[in-house]
């Protein structure tokens, strides 16, 4: 099953689990959203469960919330990672500090769904990483889902949540294949995952760069150099003592995502990774990113996205301390 | 609408007929007790902004002026619906039980509004404008989803009212909210109180078209009600809620009223405009105009005074209880963030345990 087919089998079943399970967003009825993850839930559910909204991304996740108030569980879908940022203040002032504000009162099951990342040769706004923003802020729970297994049950368990969950679904990968378990749960939703066991450094990825990790992985191995592959899974938790009890192990953490390193996700991780694993490290915890500019225009993408021979050549630097 | 003028005439035009008829059955209980909690909130805000003066609160925002609105409009909200205010709505807020103290603790800074919004109706108090409005709408929209609108049950139905301000519609999430309201046929009354003020900003620098007329392009119908006047406000908020229940869909109403007062203890209006202007809307006050009426119907003395007794008892109660407030330890800052637990909270909480102990007591 596809990591598209698989996100759509995931909220087929918990809209039939949970007759409170809203789907909306822009062109998610009929058309099943622009990248067809919500196909078919429209005919199954109808109108007043599947909906398509006006593009107006503030007033979807804003009414998310009052649904939520409601008893509602809805789920919506931000059509791009570049049409976030209009729902920003809702996302970071409201839906992020209801449960706080109201001294646990509310409850806020509002679930983000966002499709992020490059290597689809599309226009501006249409390739962006704005994950760092998100995990920044307290309140919000942050999964991205790397395989078809562990997107059917994310969302089914970002949908269970009684806080707010966005879930970046990495566009690129939404037709890659892979085995699914419909019947158990791979394991609890905001641990990382090992990939593949190495000694020699460990090789830190999240959604679409675990594939590209696990080919860096391949390539090395050929090359003599074990690496171990983790793949966060979770960005809001992270699973730490996953992390560091493989840092602990090789000494070596190198880690890469899409997006912009600076002030991100791997900025925050090194600073974790040196505090907790220090005396274990024979090398500084080096990064693999998209660079500070914004995104590229779509025939400079894959130069300006990291690879298997970007994360090999930090792996190189890594082992060279 | 004007049904109460500043001089407490009262008269129905022609075309307000049916707003007429809701304030003919209205009892004198219950114009009394618009008064009493008109004057009741008054006399409340005198005594925050003194308290805020002392120290005694980080801020005061003063809803002096508006009192005819709020209170008219929030009696007119049924027992089952919905209220999501800004954050000026004090007089709202008394006529569903929400506890004074509530507001002045959040006010004074031990908390950020710990009220619960089920319980009361009364949704917390929104600080960033117009993000609560579209929060109404969604919650409008969950009612639609239930099929709790229109079904002739009156003991079921519900519908929502959603309070901002002039200064507020210039907000995108405004738009958005009136747009999703009209497009999935929401039981919502928007109530915009027009006080004329956005901080320093007149409202003619933030509208070029009335307010009651911001709805119609997006297919939500308004009318504007004089907003001192507590019957016009009651009257026109109980007939387009009730219209809402019964699935009439959105409606906008423009109260025009005037703040009185500061935008909030922060704030010196002698710089930005003329006391004149001030002059010229106390004099259209509605609690004085209401009294003035209340007499005319033969309401006696001894009940004014009761109420300005009241008011005073009221003032020193709060007094009493503000000083009375505890500051929350730190360490409850981590209960609520997330409903489920999340590790950095969980650690946060206990580092901050272990260095709270590793200085000392504070006795």
């Amino acid at each position: 099953m596809a990591i598209a087919k698989a996100l759509n089998a995931g909220l087929q079943k918990a809209m039939q689990d949970d007759p409170k399970v809203l789907m909306f967003g822009e062109d998610v009825a009929q058309l099943g959203g622009v990248f067809r993850v919500t196909e078919g839930l429209h005919k199954e559910f109808g109108d007043s469960r599947v909906f398509n909204t006006p593009i107006a991304e503030s007033g979807i996740v804003g009414t998310a919330i009052g649904l939520a108030m409601r008893g509602y569980r809805p789920v919506t879908e931000i059509q791009f990672d570049g049409f976030v940022f209009p729902a920003f203040n809702q996302i970071t002032t409201q839906l992020a500090k209801l449960t706080s504000r109201s001294e646990g009162f509310l409850q806020m099951p509002v679930v983000i769904r966002i499709p992020y990342g490059g290597g689809i040769g599309a226009v501006e706004h249409h390739s962006e990483s704005p994950e760092a923003y998100f995990a920044h802020t307290p309140g919000l729970r942050i999964v991205t889902p790397s395989n078809p297994n562990d997107a059917y049950w994310m969302i089914q368990e970002a949908i269970k949540s009684p806080d707010p969950v966005i879930i970046f679904e990495p566009k690129r990968r939404y037709w890659q294949k892979g085995p699914v378990n419909l019947d158990i749960a791979p394991m609890p939703l905001h641990s990382a995952r090992l990939m593949r066991e190495g000694t020699d450094v460990t090789l830190l990825a999240y959604g679409p760069m675990v594939t590209t990790a696990l080919q860096a992985a391949e390539l090395g191995a050929e090359e003599g150099i074990s690496i171990e592959v983790i793949d966060l899974r979770s960005l809001s938790p992270i699973d730490y003592p996953t992390l560091f009890a493989s840092a602990n192990k090789t000494g070596r953490v190198v880690m890469v995502h899409e997006a912009p390193t600076n002030v991100s996700l791997s900025s925050e991780i090194a600073a974790r990774i040196a505090e907790n694993c220090f005396y274990s490290l024979e090398a500084p915890v080096l990064r693999v990113g998209g660079f500070d500019t914004p995104y590229p225009p779509a025939k400079l993408e894959e130069a300006y996205l990291p690879d298997a021979d970007r994360i090999l050549e930090a792996i190189d630097r890594s082992l060279a301390y | 609408m004007q049904l109460l003028a500043p001089d407490g005439t009262y008269g129905v035009p022609a075309q307000y007929a049916k707003y007429g008829e809701i304030i003919d059955s209205l009892g004198e209980d219950q114009l009394k007790t618009f008064y009493r909690d008109m004057a009741r909130i008054r006399r409340f805000d005198i005594e925050a902004i003194a308290l805020q003066r002392q120290g005694q609160l980080g801020l005061w925002v003063p809803a002096i002026g508006q009192e005819g609105a709020q209170i008219g409009s929030g009696y007119a909200v049924g027992p089952n619906d919905h209220i999501f205010p800004s954050y000026r709505e004090h007089g709202v807020a008394i006529t569903h039980g929400v506890e004074l103290m509530s507001i002045l603790k959040m006010m004074r800074g031990v908390n950020h509004g710990g009220w619960n919004p089920e319980e009361t109706r009364y949704h917390l108090y929104s600080i960033v404008l117009g993000a609560q409005v579209l929060h109404a709408v969604g919650y409008a929209m969950g009612v639609k989803f239930d099929g709790r609108v229109g079904t002739g049950d009156k003991d079921s139905d519900l519908a929502v009212i959603s309070y901002f301000g002039d200064g507020a519609t210039a907000e995108g999430d405004v738009s958005e909210s009136l747009l999703f309201a009209a497009v999935y046929e929401a039981p919502i009354v928007f109530f915009v109180q027009n006080n004329q003020w956005a901080i320093s900003s007149p409202v003619e620098q933030v509208t070029k078209v009335p307010l009651y007329m911001r709805g119609s392009g997006f297919g939500v119908p308004g009318m504007r009600v004089d907003g001192n006047d507590v019957l016009a406000c009651y009257a026109a908020t109980k007939l387009h809620m009730d219209e809402a229940r019964e699935g009439a869909g959105p409606y906008l109403i423009e109260a025009l009223t005037y703040r009185i007062g500061a935008h909030t203890t922060s704030d010196d209006p002698s710089k930005y405009r003329d006391e004149s202007e001030v002059e010229y809307w106390k004099a259209r006050d509605p609690i004085a105009r209401f009294e003035t009426f209340l007499r005319r119907q033969g309401i006696e003395d001894s009940f004014f005074e009761d109420v300005k007794q009241a008011g005073d008892e009221l003032a020193a109660d709060i007094r009493e209880q503000t000083f009375a407030l505890t500051t929350p330890p730190l360490e409850n800052i981590f209960d609520f963030v997330y409903s489920e637990s999340h590790p950095d909270i969980v650690q946060q909480r206990a580092w901050l345990k272990a260095y709270e102990e590793s200085m000392g007591s504070h006795e």
